[in-house]
């Protein structure tokens, strides 16, 4: 009976797959910060997502797909207008992508009230995991918070007493800074925000040596991390002062840090040694196609594109927001970190390690990840979600 | 506050003041020369530090990079007068905007498409990637160091070349009479491309000082352009005396506001409300001088002509 029953619904999924593969297209929205300093992070992300589809020989889900790329220039008002057109224009079903949280407040409401499925590909902002949660929002990558809870774990069992915290001043900083704090069991000296985008790091690393803390405790993505790695190498802080990072030393700013970065520890969920055959298949198609080693972004990226193909292979084909959520929650799509499951609010469930920097014999930089430091880690806003499990 | 973190404090100003005044003396002289108004001052710092962290991992050495960086500057600074600049300095304030606004598209973009558009490195050679340490255990990072050292000594070398020589003379009497200027027989162009060049090569070398500290990434000239603009407007415009202090001024405000705002903030808020209040504060600072030095000398503090 239930092989027939089985059967039975493939028949009508494979029916309904013929009807829509002449009819409806699957349009994807793929929202990224491609200009500026930050470029860097949307254009991995791009780039997984975009390995991703091609791998799939351009159709997710076996679907004829069509996916607009648009730049949010690291503008939220910029970001509202294009996700509008994303909308209004092109007609998407799904919008992906999103590298900045205080982007991905900005859109979250035009997309998730016209109904439509958000995948989120990096941001992580807090709200959305907690009260805000929406059944039509999924995370490929964290929520911002626990990167910095592992990084506090290992200060901790570093015996780091005193910790300055050096923030950009917007939602990703001010979720690290909590983050850290939720775990950390020493005592934050001070707490020091400086304007996104901020590049010479001069005033605050004196102020740092003038309260003498064990450890500096950072979140700086891209290039604002390139350059406050390299100025606190230049300082006389090196040897008192610990430099500790979360989101900060990674693939993107490796070729502009180089080998100050080497000893630099972090966590990450993800990491190019992980062990797992798809993986293995995404790093060494990445290096191919962009001749340089993929960062957490691209995997991020393309694991949302894993993820939308799977959930489309479930409805067979059929683009109905409804199934495909529902599709979508049973986490169709192996990921190239390995275990992942989605929790209520749509964030992922994953483990972190601590991440090592390592010089390759040809000269490149990449992270590595070393042993597990939170196994299948919940954030610490699900909670606050009144949504039921996944 | 002890003095020692206050004087480590303005060193830190000081810093930011000489890269801005060496990205605002080439930028005030061809606005008050030539009454050009270049937006794409910021694409040449922004070159001359990728001139130099491409030419210092070609030749090996830094100091070669660094000079050949200078001279490629100059002489980038040369093809964009004859190729772009010259055509555009009749024309009005409009078109030089957007003219010099598509030169900053093309090469921010023509930058990352060549060199990627994630930040690259100037790596300093270890006895200078080092600091000096001061009495009561506060140091300073010797570049930086440098980098103050390297703007008084052209701010010196400029002062002698406008204050002493021929050419000097031409350009002070050409920012303020250039008409009078030109019916005495002086060939104008020629004055603005030695300026612009100057100017250009000056702002490279600055892109070079600063990107040693910051990273070189394609966009890093916008921000300082802004800054450079403040600076003149503060300063006078066509002023170098004017953008040295308003550069100091600036680069010691700016610094000094996101050194203790907070503080300050915090003796009259709560700890919280000052941690969001004081970089708000601190970034609003140098606008707050600049409506104040303008509401009470409207040309700057230096207008050309004084």
């Amino acid at each position: 009976m239930r092989t027939k029953h089985r059967l039975g619904i493939s028949c009508v999924a494979l029916m309904a797959a013929t009807v829509a593969a002449k009819a409806d297209p699957v349009r994807i929205g793929l929202m990224a910060t491609l200009s500026g300093p930050a470029s860097v992070l949307g254009t991995q992300v791009r780039n997984g997502f975009m390995l991703g589809v091609k791998e799939l020989g351009g159709k997710l889900g076996g679907q004829p797909t069509t996916i607009t790329i648009v730049d949010d220039q690291f503008k939220p008002d910029v970001a509202v207008a294009r996700v509008k057109d994303l909308l209004q224009r092109d007609h998407v079903d799904i919008v992906t992508g999103i590298v900045f949280s205080n982007i991905l407040m900005a859109v979250e409401k035009p997309v998730l009230s016209a109904g439509k499925l958000l995948i989120s590909a990096n941001a992580g902002p807090s709200p959305l995991a907690g009260a805000a949660c929406s059944p039509l929002y999924f995370s490929t990558s964290f929520q911002n918070d626990t990167v910095h809870m592992a990084m506090a774990d290992y200060a901790n069992a570093e015996g780091i007493k005193k910790v300055v915290l050096i923030m950009p001043n917007y939602q990703a900083g001010k979720d690290a800074a909590a983050g850290f704090k939720h775990d950390f069991k020493g005592k934050i000296v001070d707490e020091i925000y400086t304007p996104l985008g901020q590049m010479d790091f001069s005033s605050e690393l004196t102020k740092v040596a003038s309260e003498k803390p064990d450890a500096i405790y950072t979140f700086m993505p891209g290039g604002m991390g390139v350059a406050l790695v390299k100025q606190y190498h230049q300082s006389a802080l090196v040897g008192k002062v610990k430099l500790l990072s979360g989101d900060t030393v990674d693939e993107t700013s490796l070729p502009g840090i180089q080998d100050a970065a080497l000893g630099t520890i972090s966590a990450s969920h993800w990491a190019p040694n992980m062990d797992n055959p798809q993986n293995k298949v995404f790093v060494a198609s990445y290096e191919k196609a962009y001749g340089a080693p993929p960062s957490f972004y691209a995997a991020q990226g393309y694991d949302a594109a894993k993820l939308i193909d799977g959930a489309l292979r479930k409805t067979g084909g059929k683009v109905d927001i409804e199934a495909l959520r529902r599709a979508m929650d049973g986490v169709p799509f192996k990921s190239v970190r390995g275990a992942f499951k989605f929790n209520n609010n749509g964030f992922p469930i994953e483990n972190f390690y601590q991440v090592s920097i390592v010089k390759r014999p040809d000269g490149k930089f990449v992270t590595k990840a070393g042993p597990k430091v939170m196994t299948m880690a919940k954030d610490i806003y699900s909670g606050a979600c009144k949504l039921p499990p996944r | 506050m002890s003095p020692a973190l206050l004087a480590v404090q303005i060193l830190n100003g000081l810093d930011l003041g000489f890269i801005l005044f060496l990205v605002a003396s080439g930028l005030t002289l061809v606005f008050g020369v030539m009454d050009f108004i270049n937006l794409a001052h910021g694409v040449q710092y922004m070159l001359g530090a990728y001139f130099a962290a491409a030419l210092i991992a070609w030749s090996g050495s830094f100091w070669l990079g660094l000079v050949l960086g200078a001279a490629a500057s100059l002489a980038m600074g040369l093809v964009l007068e004859w190729t772009v600049f010259r055509h555009l300095a009749r024309a009005g304030h409009l078109e030089q905007v957007l003219a010099t606004f598509a030169l900053i598209l093309i090469f921010t973009d023509g930058v990352s498409m060549i060199f990627g558009a994630g930040a690259l490195s100037i790596n300093l050679p270890p006895s200078l990637a080092q600091s000096v340490s001061f009495a009561n255990g506060f140091s300073y990072p010797l570049w930086r160091l440098l980098v103050i050292a390297a703007g008084l000594a052209v701010a010196l070398a400029l002062w002698l070349l406008i204050a002493r020589t021929r050419l000097g003379m031409l350009v002070r009497a050409g920012s303020t009479h250039p008409h009078m200027v030109q019916a005495l027989g002086v060939d104008i162009d020629r004055l603005f491309l030695l300026v612009f060049a100057f100017g250009a090569m000056l702002a490279g070398f600055a892109g070079t000082m600063a990107g040693a500290l910051t990273g070189v990434e394609p966009t890093m000239g916008d921000s300082v352009l802004i800054l450079a603009f403040v600076v003149i407007v503060v300063g006078g415009v066509g002023s170098v005396r004017g953008a040295l202090i308003a550069a100091l001024l600036i680069g010691l405000v700016d610094t000094l506001g996101r050194a203790f705002a907070t503080d300050i903030m915090s003796l009259f808020l709560s700890r919280s409300s000052a941690a969001s209040a004081g970089p708000a504060l601190a970034s609003m600072l140098i606008y707050v001088l600049m409506a104040l030095v303008l509401a009470v000398r409207p040309s700057g503090l230096f207008a050309s002509g004084d």
